[in-house]
C-alpha cells in the first residue's frame, strides 16, 4: 500500500514502542475559576523532536507549555520530564527555557548582559560566561550588537536575542511560545529554517507554539492540532495534511473542500456518499462507517482536475460553472460552482509560462478526482 | 497645531500663571527686602538670608524635617512599592477591591481626621509622642501616594520578564530584585520624592502627632507667622521654593532626555 510521504524517515521514536517519551504528559487537566483550559490530555514527546502544537488562540496550547515551564500547575495529572515527576518543581529549579511571544528582553541590560543572565545565575566564571556569550552572539549573527540594549534593536534582532538567550544554558529542551509571531513574511521563512538548523546543530528537543499552519507544517517532526483544551489530532505533517481525523484538523491545515453525503458501501475499501453534489465514491482505511450514516469526503483543491471536456473513466466527476480566478503566480486557485450551489476550490500548478487559450470564467467544466485523493471522515 | 496666538489665548495664560505665581514670586522679591516690615519696600538686601541662619529655633525645626522627610519617604516608598505589587499581581484574592479602596482612602481623607485618629491613636497605647510620632504619621500617608505612582507604571510592566528571569534560573525574589525592580525604578524613585516633598511641607498631620522637641519646619513658620510675617520668613519659603523646583526641573530632566534618546535609539534602530 502506497504511505504517506515521510521526509525524516529515519526520526522516529514514536513509532517504536520501547522509546522513553522525554515529555509526558499524563492525564493533564487545567482550570481557571469555572474556564478549562486543558481537559484529560495525554501526550509523549521525545528527545530531539520538533514538535508544534497547532491550534487557534485560546485552544489551550500555551497553557500547556507554560505548566511545562512551571508558570502553572496542572490542575489535575501528572507532568513528566525525563522520567521525573515535575509537580511542585518551581520554574528556576527545571532543566527547561522559554522562548517568550513578547521576547520578555531585560530593558535594563545590554543584549551581551541579557543572552550571560541565566549563565551568571548558574555561577559559571567569567571567562566560560564570555566565551558561551561570544559563540552565542555569533550563531545568531549579532557580533556587532553585544553592547546595544534592546530597543535599538529592530523586531528581527530582538527575536534573535531572545533565542540566543534561551538556548545559552543549553537546556535540553527549549519551549517556544510564538517565536515569529511578530515577524513579517519573508524574515518569518528565513528564521524558520534557522530554528531547524540550530536544533540539529545542538540536538534540542524543541517544543513550539503556533497558530500558523505553514509554519508548523515546515518545521515540525510531529504536529498536535489542538482545540478547546483537547488535542483532536498527533502526526507527522504529512499524516495531518494527508489523513486528518476530523474536519476540523481538515479545515484547520490548508484548504480543503468537504462535501457531504449518505453512507452506502460500494465492495472492498469502497464507499459511496449520497449527497445534494452528487455521488462520491471514496476509499476507506479502517472503520468504515455505517450504511445511511452521515460522513464527508474532504478532498484537497490541487489533488482535483479540472477540464473542459468530461473526463473518460473517472471515478468521481462534478459539473459546474468557473466562478473566481485567483492566479497566484506558482499555481491557480480556481473555484467552480456546482448545480447544488456548493463551490469546489481546484488547484492547479502554473508549470508552463505560456499557455493557450486558459480557462475563463462562466465556463462550464468538469472536475475529476480518484476515491484515495480524497479521505471520509466521520466527524 | 500651528494656531496663531490670540489675545483671548494671551490674557488667559497671563490670568492663568499670575493667579498661581504672583503670590510667590511677592514672597521672593520681599525675601530680599531691607525694610523689618514685610509689605514696605526699602531696598535690596540679603541680610535677612544671614540672620535666618543665626536662628537656631528655625535651623533645628530644619533639620527635624529633613530627617522626619527622608525617614518616612524611604519606609513608606518600601511599602508602597510592596503593596503596588501585591494589588497589580495577585488580581484573585478575596475582597481585592476593599483593600484596593482602602489604600486609596487616605488619599482622599481630611488631613484634620488622619492626624486626629493618629493622635488618639498614640495616646491610647501610650506612645510618647515625638520624632517618631510624626515619622510614623507621615509614613502612613505618604505611603498611598507611593502605591499609586508605582502601580500605574506596574500595570504596563510586561510580566514575562520576570517570568524569562525566573525560567533563567532566578528565583522570585531575585528575579523581582534584578529585572522588576530596575525597570519599574523610576516610578519608585518619583515616589519616593512625592512621599519626600509631601512629608516636608506636612502642616496638619505633624502638629497633631508631634510632641516636644519635634517641632517641624512648617509648625514652626506658622507658629512665627501668627506673631506676624518677619522678612526672615520670606527667606526661609524662599530657600525651600529654591529647593523644591530645583528637585522637580532635575527630575523631568531626567525623564525628558532619557524619553528622546530612546526614541532616537528607536529610529535608528529601525531605519536599519
Amino acid at each position: 500500500m502506497p504511505s504517506l510521504g515521510n521526509i525524516r524517515r529515519s526520526f522516529a521514536p514514536w513509532e517504536d514502542p520501547a522509546a522513553k517519551p522525554y515529555i509526558s504528559f499524563q492525564n493533564v487537566t487545567k482550570r481557571f475559576g469555572t474556564f478549562t483550559a486543558v481537559e484529560n490530555l495525554s501526550l509523549n514527546v521525545y528527545e530531539r523532536e520538533f514538535f508544534s502544537l497547532l491550534g487557534p488562540s485560546g485552544c489551550g496550547k500555551t497553557t500547556l507549555l507554560r505548566m511545562l515551564a512551571g508558570f502553572e500547575e496542572p490542575t489535575e495529572g501528572e507532568l513528566y520530564l525525563d522520567g521525573q515527576p515535575l509537580k511542585g518543581v518551581p520554574p528556576h529549579k527545571r532543566p527547561v527555557n522559554m522562548m517568550f511571544q513578547s521576547y520578555a528582553l531585560f530593558p535594563h541590560m545590554t543584549v551581551a548582559d541579557n543572552i550571560a543572565f541565566g549563565l551568571k545565575q548558574d555561577g559559571m566564571a567569567k571567562p566560560e560566561r564570555d566565551e558561551r556569550v561570544a559563540q552565542m552572539l555569533k550563531l545568531v549573527k549579532l557580533e556587532q550588537f553585544a553592547g546595544r540594549k534592546p530597543h535599538q534593536l529592530s523586531g528581527g534582532q530582538r527575536q534573535r536575542v531572545a533565542l540566543a538567550r534561551s538556548v545559552a544554558k543549553r537546556p535540553k529542551l527549549l519551549i517556544l511560545d510564538e517565536p515569529l509571531g511578530a515577524l513579517d513574511k519573508k524574515l518569518r521563512e528565513e528564521t524558520q529554517f534557522e530554528l531547524m538548523d540550530l536544533q540539529q546543530e545542538l540536538g534540542l528537543t524543541f517544543m513550539i507554539v503556533t497558530h500558523d499552519q505553514e509554519e508548523a507544517m515546515t518545521m515540525s517532526d510531529r504536529i498536535a492540532v489542538m482545540d478547546k483544551g483537547v488535542i483532536v489530532q498527533t502526526g507527522t505533517p504529512a499524516e495531518i495534511y494527508e489523513a486528518p481525523n476530523s474536519r476540523y484538523v481538515a479545515d484547520f491545515i490548508g484548504s480543503v473542500n468537504i462535501l457531504e453525503g449518505k453512507v452506502t458501501p460500494a465492495g472492498e475499501g469502497r464507499i459511496v456518499l449520497d449527497g445534494p453534489d452528487g455521488r462520491i465514491t471514496g476509499a476507506v482505511r479502517d472503520g468504515a462507517p455505517a450504511t445511511g450514516e452521515t460522513a464527508w469526503f474532504a478532498i484537497r483543491p490541487e489533488k482535483i482536475e479540472i477540464g473542459r471536456t468530461p473526463p473518460e473513466g473517472a471515478v468521481n466527476r462534478l459539473e459546474g460553472e468557473v466562478w473566481d480566478i485567483a492566479y497566484l503566480g506558482d499555481m491557480t486557485i480556481i473555484n467552480v460552482k456546482l448545480a447544488s450551489g456548493t463551490v469546489v476550490q481546484a488547484a492547479t500548478l502554473n508549470r508552463f509560462r505560456l499557455v493557450e487559450d486558459p480557462i475563463g470564467y462562466e465556463e462550464r467544466v468538469w472536475l475529476s478526482f480518484n476515491p484515495d485523493s480524497g479521505v471520509v471522515l466521520r466527524s | 497645531m500651528n494656531a496663531r496666538w490670540s489675545w483671548f489665548n494671551i490674557t488667559s495664560v497671563v490670568f492663568g500663571f499670575a493667579f498661581l505665581y504672583l503670590p510667590i514670586v511677592l514672597l521672593v522679591i520681599y525675601s530680599f527686602n531691607e525694610s523689618r516690615l514685610v509689605t514696605v519696600w526699602a531696598g535690596f538686601s540679603t541680610k535677612w538670608y544671614g540672620e535666618l541662619f543665626r536662628n537656631q529655633g528655625l535651623l533645628d525645626a530644619a533639620w527635624v524635617t529633613v530627617r522626619v522627610a527622608f525617614i518616612s519617604a524611604t519606609v513608606a516608598t518600601v511599602l508602597g512599592t510592596l503593596a503596588a505589587v501585591s494589588l497589580v499581581r495577585f488580581t484573585r484574592f478575596n475582597g481585592r477591591t476593599l483593600f484596593t479602596g482602602m489604600v486609596y482612602a487616605p488619599l482622599v481623607m481630611p488631613e484634620v481626621i488622619t492626624g486626629l485618629s493618629l493622635l488618639l491613636l498614640f495616646v491610647s497605647i501610650n506612645f510618647a509622642r515625638g520624632f517618631w510620632t510624626v515619622t510614623l504619621a507621615h509614613i502612613t500617608f505618604s505611603l498611598c501616594f507611593v502605591a499609586v505612582v508605582v502601580q500605574s507604571r506596574l500595570v504596563t510592566f510586561d510580566r514575562s520578564l520576570e517570568e524569562a528571569a525566573q525560567d533563567l534560573g532566578c528565583p522570585p525574589f531575585q528575579a523581582f530584585m534584578k529585572v522588576t525592580l530596575p525597570v519599574i525604578l523610576p516610578a519608585v524613585i518619583s515616589g519616593w520624592m512625592l512621599a519626600f516633598t509631601l512629608s516636608l511641607d506636612d502642616l496638619v498631620i505633624a502638629s497633631f502627632t508631634s510632641g516636644p522637641g519635634a517641632t517641624t519646619l512648617p509648625m514652626k513658620i506658622y507658629s512665627q507667622v501668627r506673631l506676624g510675617v518677619t522678612p526672615e520668613i520670606n527667606a526661609v519659603c524662599t530657600i525651600l521654593i529654591g529647593v523644591v523646583s530645583v528637585g522637580v526641573i532635575i527630575a523631568s530632566i531626567l525623564t525628558k532626555t532619557r524619553e528622546v534618546q530612546r526614541q532616537r535609539d528607536e529610529q535608528a534602530a529601525f531605519a536599519q
